[in-house]
């Protein structure tokens, strides 16, 4: 079952409530999307972890239901 | 060996480590290509391991990084990211830093 760009931003702000998502369908089928994601709650911690945080919030979904999520995560004002 | 053994040994004994999706010659997914094209833009030796060989080693990096997609890079041991983090320190020439960083020779360093 595809996804949909509102389901990602509200499980994304749901784990990360400081979270500004912005997400963008790259191929019109519910499996490819772009997002960028800037939170406070990112300062101070690698791409890495940051990037985990965001698949952490879609529990499981990335790179099974959801094929590709080109992902650009950044801190306020960065 | 274990799946996590044999991915362990393979991440500790070379230097530059890139789980995807086809060959370096043949990758089989646009993300996985991309990472391709960067490594060889830099021109570093690396080591390529295709994870639709073997669906234990698909799943296996997977739990072995706790990261849910591939490309995976690894260099000497670590976990550097996937395609979207490989990319963005290109652009921003980390990734030459990096590898300078670590001793590994590149066309790049050896131009410098």
């Amino acid at each position: 079952m595809p996804m949909d760009a509102r389901d990602i931003e509200q499980m994304i702000k749901e784990a990360i409530p400081d979270a500004q998502v912005e997400i963008r369908d790259l191929a019109g089928d519910g499996d490819h999307y772009a997002a960028t994601v800037i939170a406070e709650s990112f300062r101070g911690k690698s791409r890495v972890q940051q990037h985990k945080m965001v698949y952490d919030a879609l529990k499981g979904r990335m790179g099974g239901t959801l094929h590709a999520l080109a992902l650009q995560t950044s801190i306020p004002g960065a | 060996m274990s799946i996590s053994q044999f991915i362990d040994n393979e991440i500790k004994s070379n230097d530059v480590v890139l789980f995807m999706k086809g060959t370096p010659q043949f990758p089989m997914c646009g993300f996985s290509g991309q990472v391709v094209q960067i490594l060889d833009h830099i021109g570093v030796p690396y080591k390529g391991l295709n994870v639709l060989d073997s669906g234990d080693l698909r799943e296996g990096i997977k739990q072995y990084s706790n990261w849910p997609t591939v490309p995976q890079l690894y260099v000497k041991g670590e976990f550097v990211g996937g395609c979207d983090i490989v990319r963005e320190m290109f652009q921003a020439g980390e990734l030459q830093t990096l590898f300078k960083d670590k001793g590994v020779a590149s066309k790049e360093s050896a131009r410098a």
